[in-house]
């Protein structure tokens, strides 16, 4: 038993970390920090940046650009990175398609798809959640009928991430209608299919959440043609793929470093900030809440290793303790984002100056600005990639054996 | 990095566990609590003759020689079992203490009769105006013609009814708070002047207040602050894992208990909310688990302040997660929870204890609140 880095991971560490000191726009770092998301151009340049790195792929089998790490060092590597305030590779894309394609595609597929995945040539969105199929996402709808060498896809997605930038959406699509009937096996009919957003019939429709930003959308589909080609796999064996690519995307879910960093924001702050007769420093309760989470942090990324050095032996299958990692890890961004609303305090209220443009300069401190939005928006993280609650049912079944 | 025990440290854990099973039983607990004395004599022999009250002691004085993976090891066995024996203040708190001291013939000999199993250690080092502060000592160490007397009172000392000798923090120069001028002495338990009152603590293990008017004592160590720091730090880590014991046998039988009890004609584990209940228990058991590996390891750390930090850390993690695991195991229990006769009660009890012992969630807290920031020491360096 031994807690400490070997020095090959220790100095792993340190060059990736100093990778991005040296190469990390200030104005990018500031934004992630926050909470926001960077904007199209940004993400495009800083991908182009890592790409040119060889980090753009990491978890990408050696020969189709990835590093070859092992999983400590992909560990280490996602911390630094939202520690350092990097903008993450875009997921739908790096960690969702990519692992797909390159396990379950065609060579063609793999060919035409994983090269521009990689430097985010092409923008993908994840056509999964329906209106009516949400944790249950095995009742989705979206029907795609083959016509000739075509199918022919009518229905809606919802809760498409950035699809108002996505040059492609990758769905899952119902195939076989007959096993939505009563006695039909509802996971055999569905099947993944790769489609183009500038495809006739596609409407991409905002969707603005309570932060007030929009950052997912409704997709509807009428009548619009794809390819046969562009299925991925065998027609009807798509949820098995889902679940292959639900698997990958709890990989770093916790997000102890992006936590992380903001606790530390949030506690240099507090020296200075003041909104009562002394800076928040001083307030006890405000201070202990902020440490309580800095514990309960410290557990969590402990815990992370100890799952990490499990599933290592499990050969790649997810590991069920991930959605460990997944309740604690959102719980603990939530509180982040709420102690930066205590910290900002009146300030939090303040919304969008009706003067744009104005050279007045920011209405309360500058970081103030943001705190109210973030929280209001990271109520999502305990929602997506599965909500907590069926991260609960997972661990339920599969570690208490209920 | 690397969480798995070696081999040794492995047949240590199954020999630990296997004697537990098949020698301490909650109905044979229950039995060594109503003894004379509160424990059992016999257990006590036996885990003498397995070897476990020597666990830290020297190989030179036929111990074990164990270190920090070693003391988990036993640790959060002793917590599954809930041992009322007073193995963790002897073989642990005070191995560690006696390893931590200038090695001389009289810790040998102590050393070699702890291992034998016919001398065991109490360490006394609380006293009533301020329990939590190591450095607030007022017990006297009086130095005549050669000869040390203490005079003074201790509280709170765990076993220290039945020990056969104690290490007691006292002063020999400074005031109470100065980190200068405290001394660790070893009293034998018949000492002349040594007044012990015993009593039963609310989780069954023992405890004793201690006076001493003119008792003969041996100097361990002169100057012996950062030696009592240190050895606070250790005990605070080892109950931290004790606690981590405790919560997952309270986790595992809560569990089994939603499977087999049946009411509206299923196992009430078969509803969602409680499956729910007993998945929040799982995270936060691991979360203190997590730490408590942490605050063991950092006991090595050169930077007393970082150690204690991280020490602390985890006795909050596990002050929270105890509290909450405890309950939660009694309220899915519903009635059966609430009665002696029933092992989940007895671990509540004693993560409650552990909870108040060297200071709850609270009183760590406040203390970490004040910087520096936590998160700056590498939890994996």
């Amino acid at each position: 038993m031994d807690l400490h880095l070997d020095p090959q991971q220790r100095a792993f560490r340190a060059e990736v970390r100093q990778f991005f000191k040296d190469n990390l726009p200030d104005r990018v770092r500031q934004k992630v920090i926050k909470g926001g998301y960077p904007e199209y151009q940004d993400m495009v340049d800083w991908t182009r940046v890592m790409h040119a790195k060889g980090w753009a792929t990491p978890q990408w089998p050696k020969a189709l650009g990835g590093t070859g790490w092992s999983p400590v060092e992909l560990a280490i590597f996602d911390d630094e990175s939202q520690a350092a305030g990097a903008p993450q590779m875009l997921p739908f894309g790096v960690n969702m398609l990519g692992p797909v394609l390159y396990t379950f595609g065609s060579k063609e597929q793999q060919e035409k798809y994983l090269p521009r995945i990689a430097r985010l040539d092409d923008w993908w969105c994840q056509g999964f959640s329906e209106p009516g199929a949400g944790s249950d996402l095995a009742s989705l709808k979206t029907a795609a009928r083959r016509e000739g060498d075509e199918f022919i896809v009518n229905g809606q997605k919802t809760w498409t991430t950035m699809a108002q930038y996505a040059d492609w959406i990758f769905c899952l699509v119902r195939t076989d209608p007959d096993s939505l009937k009563p006695g039909g096996k509802r996971q055999e009919g569905i099947s993944f299919l790769l489609i183009d957003m500038k495809t006739k019939g596609i409407t991409v429709r905002p969707i603005q959440t309570i932060d007030g930003g929009v950052e997912v959308n409704e997709v509807f589909f009428d009548d619009v043609r794809v390819p046969a080609e562009n299925l991925v796999g065998q027609l009807n064996k798509g949820w098995d793929y889902a679940k292959f690519l639900l698997g990958n995307e709890r990989n770093g879910i916790a997000r102890v470093g992006a936590t992380k960093e903001k606790l530390r924001r949030i506690r240099a702050l507090a020296q200075t900030s003041q909104i009562g007769a002394a800076p928040m420093s001083e307030n006890r309760r405000f201070m202990e809440r902020l440490t309580e989470a800095e514990i309960d942090l410290k557990a969590l990324e402990v815990t992370q290793w100890r799952v990490l050095a499990r599933s290592g032996a499990r050969h790649g299958k997810p590991d069920p303790a991930s959605s460990i990692l997944k309740i604690k890890g959102s719980q603990l961004q939530q509180t982040a984002t709420d102690l930066a609303v205590a910290l900002a305090g009146p300030y939090a209220a303040v919304g969008k100056s009706d003067q744009s443009g104005d050279n007045l300069g920011p209405i309360g401190p500058e970081w103030a600005a943001t705190s109210a939005p973030v929280y209001f928006n990271y109520r999502k993280v305990s929602i997506y990639g599965g909500s907590n609650e069926i991260q609960r049912n997972i661990i339920a079944k599969a570690i208490l054996g209920f | 990095m690397d969480f798995d025990l070696n081999e040794d440290q492995r047949l240590l854990k199954d020999t630990l566990v296997r004697f537990f099973k098949d020698n301490y039983s909650f109905e044979q607990r229950k039995q060594a609590m109503a003894m004379a004395g509160g424990w059992s004599q016999d257990v006590w022999k036996q885990l003498a003759e397995l070897g476990f009250t020597g666990l830290l002691a020297p190989e030179a004085a036929g111990g074990f020689n164990g270190g920090q993976v070693e003391a988990m090891v036993a640790m959060e066995a002793m917590g599954e079992a809930l041992l009322v024996e007073p193995l963790f203040v002897s073989a642990l708190l005070g191995g560690f203490l006696l390893r931590q001291c200038p090695a001389s013939a009289q810790i040998s000999q102590l050393e070699a009769a702890m291992v034998g199993g016919t001398a065991r250690l109490a360490v006394a080092f609380m006293e009533a105006e301020a329990p939590l502060d190591g450095a607030h000592v007022t017990t006297s160490a009086r130095t005549e013609g050669g000869k040390v007397v203490l005079n003074g009172a201790k509280t709170l000392v765990l076993h220290g009814d039945s020990a056969t000798h104690i290490i007691v923090s006292a002063r020999h120069a400074g005031t109470p708070g100065s980190h200068h001028g405290i001394g660790l002495y070893l009293v034998e338990g018949d000492a002349a002047g040594l007044r012990r009152r015993g009593y039963a603590t609310q989780d069954g293990q023992r405890a004793a207040e201690l006076n001493f008017h003119e008792t003969p004592a041996h100097v361990l160590n002169p100057e012996a602050y950062a030696t009592i720091a240190k050895a606070i730090d250790f005990g605070m880590a080892c109950i931290c894992v004790e606690a981590v014991g405790a919560m997952s046998a309270l986790h595992a039988m809560t569990v089994d208990y939603l499977k087999i009890r049946k009411q509206f004609g299923l196992p009430i584990g078969a509803f969602q909310v409680l499956q729910h209940r007993a998945v929040d228990m799982l995270v936060a058991l691991e979360q203190a688990r997590s730490l408590a590996l942490v605050a063991m390891f950092a006991i090595d750390e050169k930077d007393a302040a970082r150690r204690h930090r991280t020490v602390a850390a985890a006795k909050v993690q596990v002050a929270r997660s105890g509290k909450f695991v405890g309950e939660e195991a009694i309220q899915l229990h519903g009635g059966i929870g609430m009665t002696m006769e029933y092992a989940a009660g007895h671990y509540f009890k004693r993560l409650k204890m552990i909870d108040v012992q060297w200071g709850d969630g609270d009183h760590h807290l406040a203390e970490l609140a004040r910087g520096p920031n936590l998160l700056e020491d590498e939890t994996l360096g």
